[in-house]
C-alpha cells in the first residue's frame, strides 16, 4: 500500500491559481484507503473548488491510477470532460500522478504527498516496514527490516541511541535491533546476529528503478 | 610516504596501551567556526598532561569546524590526536578520502562511530548519510591496511591506523550491545572507549563480559565530568546509555551550589583512581564536554601523572 496524505488546500489552490477549469482524479486504490483520493475525498474537493470560483469540468476515481494505460483509457472514455479542463488535479500518489502525466499535456497538480510502501496496522494507522532497497536481508533478521525500520538504516546492530527497546529520534518507535533480537532469541537463531554484513550494495536500487520481463529465447 | 609533520615525539595511542601502559585521553570539542583560540587555549592545557586527545566529528550532529583539520591543529601544536569519525555525513568516497588525507599528515589513530543521528542537531533537515556505520567503517579501514579502497582498487600505498570503537556499557538492554562488541572485535577493533560510565559496578561486571569476548583487546573507560543536578536528570531521562546511579546524584545535589564543580572534579578523580588502583581497564578516556579547563585539577585531584604511569 502506497501512503499518502493530503496538501493543505491552500496549497492546492496555489498549484491551481493559473487553472479555471480542472479536472479531478481520485484512486480506489491506496489513496482511497488512505482516505486521501477515494469517493468522498474527491466529491469534497469538488466541491471545495467550486466553492472558490473553479468550474470542475469532470472528476473519476479509478482503480489504481498507476497503470497508465488504464488511465489513458479513462481519459478517451471522458474526452469531453478531459478537453475542457485547463488543469488535472491528482488525489493519490506520485506515481499516479505521472501516469496521468503520460496521459495529457496539460498541467498536471499533485494534491497529495506520497510518503511510503505502508503496513496497514489497523484503519488509518499506517507503519513502513519495507523501503523498497532492491537487496532483500529479512532472511538475515527474523523478517524484520533494520533498512527501514531503524532510523540509520544499519545492518550490524544497534547504535548508541537505542533505549530500553525505544529509538531515541522517537519514543514511540521500537528500537528494530532490539525487536531483531527477540525475534531471532526466540527463534533459536541469534548466531545471524553476530554475522557482520559488509557495506549495502545501492546499486541495486538506483533511481530511476525498472523492471522488464524477458521472455524466454530474447 | 613522508608525513607532512615529522618528528612528532609523542607515542601513540598503540604504543602507549601495547606495552601496557593505563592511556589517559581527553577530549576536545571543535567550535562554530574558525575562531579556534578557545580550543587552542584546551589543546595547549592538555597536550602534555593526556596521552592523546579525541576530536569529535559534529558532535551530537552539530555542525562544527571539521575533526580532521582539528587533528591536524592538534599535531601543529605538538599533541597527539585520536581521530573520531561517524558515518553520519559522509558516504564511503568521502570517507575514505579522508582517511587517506589524515594518514598522510600522521594521524595514527581513528575512533569509528556511527554518529548520532541528524534530528539530535541543529541540521534538522539535513539527510543523514549512513552509507557505513561503526563495523563497516572498521572493515574499511582493514581493506585499506590491505591496500585496497571498498570499490576493489588498489591504492598506491596502503595505509594502516590504530582501531578504535565505542561501547556502551549501560545499554539497555545490553544482550544486542554485547554482541554488536563482539562484531566489532571481530571486523578489526583493537582499542575501545567506552560511552560515559558512572556505576562503578555495573562496569566491572561490563568489564567481566568484554573480556570472556575478548580477552586481549583494549578497553579505556569513558569518564565524563558531572557539572550539576540538573545535568545528571537530565542525562538519566533523556541520554540513552547514560546512568548515573543515586549515590553520586545525592552527593552532587549534596553539595552547595559554587562547590558543585569540584564536587564533579572529585567523583571523576575518584572513578579515575579506581579504573588505575583496581586494574579495571586499559585507561580512561576523560570527557569534560565544555568544560576542557578543569582536566588539570581532576588529574591533580586523581595523583595521576602520565609520565608516571
Amino acid at each position: 500500500m502506497i501512503i499518502t496524505t493530503s496538501k493543505p488546500f491552500e496549497e492546492v489552490l496555489k498549484e491551481l491559481e493559473g487553472a479555471k477549469s480542472v479536472f479531478l482524479i481520485g484512486c480506489s486504490s491506496c489513496a482511497a484507503t488512505c482516505e486521501t483520493g477515494g469517493e468522498p475525498q474527491v466529491a469534497e474537493m469538488k466541491a471545495k473548488l467550486e466553492a472558490e470560483g473553479k468550474t470542475v469540468t469532470g472528476a473519476g476515481v479509478y482503480e489504481e491510477v498507476c497503470h497508465e494505460l488504464n488511465t489513458k483509457r479513462k481519459f478517451r472514455e471522458n474526452k469531453e470532460a478531459v478537453d475542457a479542463a485547463d488543469g488535472f488535479l491528482v488525489m493519490c500518489c506520485g506515481a499516479g500522478c505521472q501516469s496521468v502525466r503520460e496521459a495529457t499535456e496539460k498541467p498536471v497538480h499533485p494534491a497529495c504527498n506520497t510518503m511510503f510502501l505502508g503496513n496497514i496496522a489497523r484503519l488509518g494507522n499506517f507503519n513502513e516496514k519495507c523501503s523498497l532497497c532492491g537487496d532483500c536481508v529479512l532472511e538475515e533478521f527474523g523478517a524484520i527490516c533494520p533498512v527501514t525500520r531503524c532510523h540509520k538504516g544499519i545492518l550490524n546492530g544497534p547504535c548508541g541511541g537505542t533505549d530500553d527497546g525505544k529509538c531515541e529520534t522517537d519514543r514511540e518507535k521500537d528500537c528494530a535491533w532490539t525487536l531483531i533480537y527477540n525475534q531471532l532469541e526466540k527463534e533459536g537463531r541469534l548466531d545471524l546476529y553476530e554475522k557482520i554484513h559488509t557495506v549495502k550494495n545501492w546499486q541495486v536500487s538506483m533511481k530511476p528503478g525498472r523492471v522488464v520481463f524477458q521472455k524466454e529465447g530474447e | 610516504m613522508t608525513f607532512f609533520f615529522d618528528g612528532h615525539k609523542k607515542p601513540s595511542i598503540q604504543e602507549i596501551l601495547e606495552s601496557g601502559t593505563f592511556l589517559v585521553t581527553g577530549e576536545v570539542g571543535p567550535p562554530k567556526g574558525t575562531s579556534l583560540d578557545e580550543m587552542v587555549h584546551h589543546i595547549d592545557l592538555m597536550k602534555d598532561i593526556v596521552h592523546a586527545m579525541n576530536i569529535t566529528d559534529n558532535q551530537s550532529s552539530v555542525m562544527r569546524y571539521p575533526s580532521l583539520a582539528t587533528a591536524l591543529v592538534i599535531k601543529e601544536h605538538g599533541g597527539e590526536p585520536n581521530l573520531q569519525i561517524t558515518c553520519r555525513d559522509r558516504n564511503r568516497l568521502a570517507i575514505e578520502a579522508d582517511l587517506l588525507f589524515a594518514y598522510s599528515r600522521g594521524v595514527r589513530s581513528v575512533l569509528c562511530l556511527t554518529g548520532d543521528s541528524i534530528p539530535a542537531g541543529d541540521h534538522k533537515d539535513a539527510k543523514g548519510v549512513f552509507d557505513l556505520e561503526s563495523v563497516q567503517l572498521l572493515q574499511l579501514m582493514k581493506t585499506m591496511e590491505e591496500g585496497k579502497d571498498l570499490g576493489g582498487n588498489e591504492l598506491n600505498e596502503p595505509i594502516s591506523f590504530y582501531k578504535g570503537a565505542i561501547v556502551t556499557p549501560e545499554a539497555n538492554p545490553i544482550g544486542p550491545q554485547m554482541l554488536k562488541f563482539k562484531k566489532k572485535c571481530e571486523a578489526g577493533a583493537q582499542f575501545f572507549q567506552t560511552q560515559a560510565v558512572y556505576d562503578m559496578d555495573n562496569f566491572k561486571r561490563f568489564m567481566e563480559n568484554a573480556r570472556k569476548i575478548d580477552d586481549k583487546v583494549k578497553i579505556c573507560a569513558g569518564l565524563v565530568l558531572l557539572t550539576g543536578p540538573g545535568a545528571i536528570k537530565y542525562m538519566n531521562a533523556n541520554v540513552p546509555g547514560i546512568f548515573v546511579p543515586d549515590n553520586l546524584a545525592q552527593e552532587m545535589a549534596d553539595a552547595p551550589k559554587e562547590e558543585r564543580l569540584a564536587t564533579g572534579i572529585r567523583i571523576l578523580a575518584r572513578q579515575l583512581r579506581m579504573c588505575i588502583d583496581e586494574k579495571l581497564c586499559d585507561g580512561v578516556h576523560i570527557m569534560a564536554i565544555g568544560k576542557e579547563d578543569v582536566v588539570p585539577d581532576i588529574l591533580k585531584e586523581a595523583d595521576v601523572d602520565i609520565t608516571k604511569l
